[in-house]
């Protein structure tokens, strides 16, 4: 068998990430501080995943021990932990085919906390109704959201590709469950200087951009934005809504960090909750898919590979053939599922478990709060750099005006320059950030996205050792 | 898409269809906030998804093990809990590969570890064993973060791959395997559709031709329709105790050359849903067609452990294909396929799983690589679970004893199970019932009246799938029709798994030995 020209196209298309030599990198210089090689750090900063557990977040107690309980039924029984943690395991063990994690379940998850994520819906959305129905769990939201784009993605040969509106910049994952699908992501531009804000005459833009290239059918958001932190306000929404009900595009709603808006006027809504609001006929007719996940927000449950997307006045007919889609795939992992329900379903007050839960998601919140006040303020105050106020999600993504002398020895270099600024970055500074480049952005700009989900003293070093890399930095290439 | 299969799978799409509007309306899923134009069962042309213009290689898809049967069982759960009264007190779900929901028991050394690890402050509890806590600090040591929570990196966590290599090492007599080569997976399925999905390519009579046995476990089906590839069937040998024959191989894949383009040969050992274990002579056979054929071999394995019959013995295609000389194992491109969801431990739940791929092409290999990345990483319990599979207690540590009791003991009762199976069935007029050597299913053979054949075309059902829905609604048990697995044309089949405890096997088996008595005179 020969290589490249004897695979499948939609593979070969599928962009290599751009920051690779980064991530050898860093592993090698792991490896080296470990080795004690000298450094001018004795630890490497890794912030470029959204993984608030790998950046020094701890999980939440009440959430591991219900998973421990759940792992181990002994524990149900003894008095190791508390009441309401081994009453929940059992709840969750009875909806487990002889009660245990490790039966399959039902394709779309079990039908307790099936029930238990429609019933959650409903409360966060003012009352909306959810059906469980429409609900499918799924090992991560990205599992669920490339099912449901294969499902409209046109395969036939003689056909145009199918277009997905994306935003520009855009996590880079998704643009690449797209492409390996066989479909083509169309860029819509986020304002940068607006707040990163979405304006519908962009959105019209993209759509005419796509003539004769690509047959556009959904319209992919993510609020709040990654990497941008933008929280869209209802008016924007509604907008969004009507235009996708007027060129008849499928909405896909990623809304995986719906539970970190900090922002003083930002509130998140969901996209769902602003189409009941708006009442029939769009509220009938625009359809609709939007994902949530228990990776994100403060459980950051990312290695467990649970999420779920609710479909919207779907097609019944389509339905049936989404189904056997997510049965094909057997089920989520149940430890992923139980994550959810109790991302759903968190304990309440008169709880035992509820003080010590309030307490450890409050002090996460005032971290993440702190946090994006200082990088703000920070990155800010630095010549060269700027950014926008993060309104929500777990990133910065902060803009950095380069001197053209770094710009020229970058491109010398055959890399994009904020490529090359990060690659410094890591060696100098021993932070692993990512740059913009990942994920798009108007030609001639550049960024870094890093995560802001960390401990404050990392947080605080972090911006330590950035600011006195970027000013050595602007002094060099001055 | 299919040659010498009885239906295409667009026909079995259609017969799925027409049977779900002939069997009772299943409540929960049809219900949408929809318009009243769909309610009525109107066609939604008004939609922006809809049939015309959706996926047509999704509507091609389809999954028996899950299908039309299993709905309509567990809407019989549903009337049972709402008082309805019916011949029989509970639905048996003989259709699933599921041992835990059968009653198994987890494996407690495995439990222990994950409770540690999902949990760290029980590392302070003086009621779990020092090797398991050794174990747990390990797997912890190796997480983001120190916790089970964080993303491991898209290939898999790098020191439980180096374990899974020792491990095939060690199973393989010392053949060398490279931790680089092995990916793990969210379950073996996981892996198995990552490889089709960049193996299949190019259009009209250069599309990609892909080799699987009739029976095939129809996740393989449910796959190539997905990627528009071409099906192409073998038989197996159902009077040869379902074995391989070389000649059938060839058969196939000439005829296939006229339509599309060969490239890659699936093989399930021990066999889903047929049980069969290939005898090492076959599987040198086998790697030899491969390489005359110029094909990508992939070896489903999950059901390693899963060898009862005596004189049957579990050989790994790569060790073989080692032992066949540098000839065949310099050259010979393979995937092999394990899983934690089979075997003696069971843990379907946790989607554990890995591929180790041999001789691949490093350009292919690192478009493999990214494309697991857009999957992000598998499971973490999963990973780790494999990671305790590969690294069992040993002879000198606390858990060894209790370990390999619980291990012995699933084992020991599958394999009574598979005689008994075998031995019941086949004292039935009308059912032929091969040794069930491995895995965890039996597909005997069933002949129907013609009176019922007729019967059952006329209300536009396969006779297999007739006769198991007549089998569920009468005796609650659920099985899968041969027909979701693909049987010679005129040929009928049911799988049934061997898994209930011993006990309700036999009333199981008592129960369809009996219904199959009446259903042939009934139509006789």
């Amino acid at each position: 068998m020969s290589a490249l020209q004897e695979m499948s196209p939609n593979v070969r298309n599928i962009k290599q990430l751009q920051y690779v030599a980064l991530i050898r990198r860093a592993s090698q210089i792991k490896e080296e501080l470990r080795q004690k090689v000298r450094k001018p750090y004795k630890e490497m900063i890794d912030v470029c995943w959204g993984d608030p557990h790998r950046a020094g977040v701890k999980p939440l107690t009440f959430v591991r021990q219900v998973l421990a309980a759940c792992l181990y039924p002994q524990l149900v029984d003894s008095d190791t932990l508390p009441v309401d943690v081994r009453q929940r395991a059992r709840m969750l063990l009875r909806g487990c085919a002889g009660g245990s994690v490790g039966s399959y379940t039902a394709p779309a998850g079990t039908s307790e906390i099936v029930h238990g994520i429609s019933e959650f819906i409903t409360r966060r959305d003012g009352g909306a109704p959810s059906y469980p129905e429409n609900i499918y769990i799924s090992p991560g939201s990205q599992w669920a959201l490339q099912n449901i784009i294969n499902v409209l993605v046109n395969s036939e040969p003689s056909s145009p590709k199918t277009g997905v509106l994306t935003p520009l910049p855009c996590y880079s994952t998704t643009i690449s469950s797209m492409v390996g699908l066989g479909a083509v992501a169309v860029p819509y531009s986020l304002c940068e200087e607006r707040g990163w804000e979405l304006q519908v005459e962009e959105l019209q833009r993209a759509l005419e951009s796509a003539k004769g290239v690509c047959k556009p059918v959904a319209l992919y958001i993510v609020n709040p934005g990654n990497p941008t932190g933008y929280v869209q306000s209802r008016k924007s929404m509604q907008e969004v809504i009507r235009f996708a009900s007027e060129k008849r595009l499928f909405l896909l709603a990623d809304e995986v960090y719906q539970d970190c808006v900090y922002g003083d006027n930002s509130e998140f809504v969901s996209y769902k909750r602003v189409l009941a609001e708006m009442g029939p006929p769009l509220s009938d007719t625009v359809e609709l898919a939007s994902f949530h996940s228990a990776s994100k927000g403060f459980m950051g449950e990312c290695g467990l590979r649970g999420g779920y997307v609710e479909l919207v006045n779907m097609d019944p007919a389509v339905m049936k053939y989404i189904y056997t889609l997510f049965s094909a795939d057997s089920c989520a992992p149940v430890l992923g599922q139980f994550a959810l329900d109790l991302l759903t379903s968190p304990p309440q007050p008169g709880d035992p478990s509820y003080p010590l839960y309030r307490q450890e998601t409050r002090h996460i919140r005032s971290t993440l709060v702190r946090n994006v006040k200082r990088v703000f303020e920070v990155v800010n105050s630095l010549p060269g750099f700027s950014c926008q106020p993060v309104e929500g999600g777990v990133f910065a993504f902060p803009r950095m005006h380069l001197p053209p002398a770094a710009i020229h020895k970058a491109t010398e270099m055959g890399m994009q320059p904020d490529l090359f600024y990060c690659a410094r970055l890591l060696e100098e500074a021993g932070v692993f950030v990512i740059p913009g480049c990942e994920y798009g952005q108007k030609e001639g700009t550049y960024h870094i996205r890093f995560c802001i989900m960390v401990q404050e003293d990392i947080m605080e070093e972090l911006l330590r050792r950035l600011t006195s890399f970027h000013t050595q930095f602007m002094k060099d290439f001055s | 898409y299919s040659d010498h299969c009885p239906l295409t799978p667009l026909k079995w799409a259609r017969q799925l269809f027409l049977i779900n509007s002939f069997s009772v309306r299943r409540s929960a899923r049809d219900i949408t906030n929809m318009s009243q134009q769909a309610a009525n069962g109107l066609p939604c042309r008004g939609k922006v998804l809809n049939l015309d213009n959706m996926n047509p290689n999704v509507r091609r898809v389809e999954y028996a093990v899950r299908g039309a049967i299993v709905q309509r069982a567990l809407q019989i759960d549903k009337e049972l809990k709402e008082g309805v009264k019916k011949p029989f007190t509970e639905v048996i779900k003989a259709n699933i590969g599921d041992a835990h929901a059968m009653g198994q028991k987890p494996i407690t050394f495995l439990r222990q570890v994950l409770a540690l690890c999902a949990y760290p402050d029980l590392l302070d509890d003086n009621k779990f064993p020092d090797d398991s806590k050794q174990r747990a600090r390990r797997i912890l040591e190796a997480c983001g973060g120190h916790s089970i929570g964080a993303y491991s990196s898209s290939q898999g966590i790098e020191c439980i791959r180096q374990d899974v290599a020792r491990y095939i090492e060690k199973r393989d007599d010392g053949i060398s395997s490279d931790p680089d080569n092995i990916y793990l997976a969210t379950g073996a399925s996981d892996a198995i559709v990552t490889m089709l999905k960049l193996l299949v390519c190019g259009k009209g009579r250069d599309r990609t031709g892909v080799m699987i046995s009739i029976p095939q476990y129809p996740l393989y089906s449910a796959a190539l329709a997905d990627l528009a590839a071409v099906q192409i069937n073998y038989y197996l040998d159902e009077d040869k105790c379902w074995s391989l024959d070389i000649a059938e191989l060839k058969r196939a894949v000439t005829a296939a050359r006229q339509h599309c383009n060969p490239r890659v040969i699936c093989i399930i050992n021990p066999g889903n849903p047929t049980g069969q274990v290939q005898s090492r002579q076959c599987i040198e056979d086998v790697i030899r067609f491969a390489k005359e054929e110029h094909l990508f071999l992939m070896a489903d394995e999950v059901y390693q452990d899963n060898v009862y019959a005596e004189g049957c013995k579990f050989h790994s295609f790569k060790r073989v294909l080692f032992e066949m000389g540098p000839e065949y194992s310099t050259t010979v491109e393979m995937a092999s396929f394990h899983s934690t969801s089979k075997c003696y431990m069971g843990e379907c739940g946790f989607r554990g799983g890995y591929m180790e791929v041999i001789n691949m092409d490093p350009e292919v290999k690192a478009q493999l690589t990214k494309l697991v990345s857009v999957r992000l990483c598998p499971p973490v319990p999963g990973q780790a679970l494999l990671d305790l599979v590969v690294n069992p207690p040993q002879p000198d540590e606390p858990s060894y004893d209790k370990f390999m009791k619980e291990r012995t003991a699933v084992l020991a009762a599958l394999a009574e199970k598979a005689g008994l199976t075998e031995q019941i069935f086949n004292t039935v007029p009308g059912i032929t019932c091969n040794p069930v050597q491995g895995a965890m299913y039996t597909f005997p053979r069933i002949t129907l009246p013609q009176k019922a054949i007729d019967k059952a075309k006329a209300e536009g059902q396969v006779p297999d799938m007739f006769y198991c829905m007549k089998l569920l609604e009468e005796e609650g048990i659920c099985l899968v029709p041969g027909s979701g697995f693909g049987q010679r044309e005129g040929t009928f089949h049911f799988r049934m798994t061997i898994l209930p405890p011993t006990e309700k096997l036999k009333f199981v088996l008592q129960k369809i030995s009996d219904f199959h008595i009446r259903f042939t005179q009934e139509f006789s």
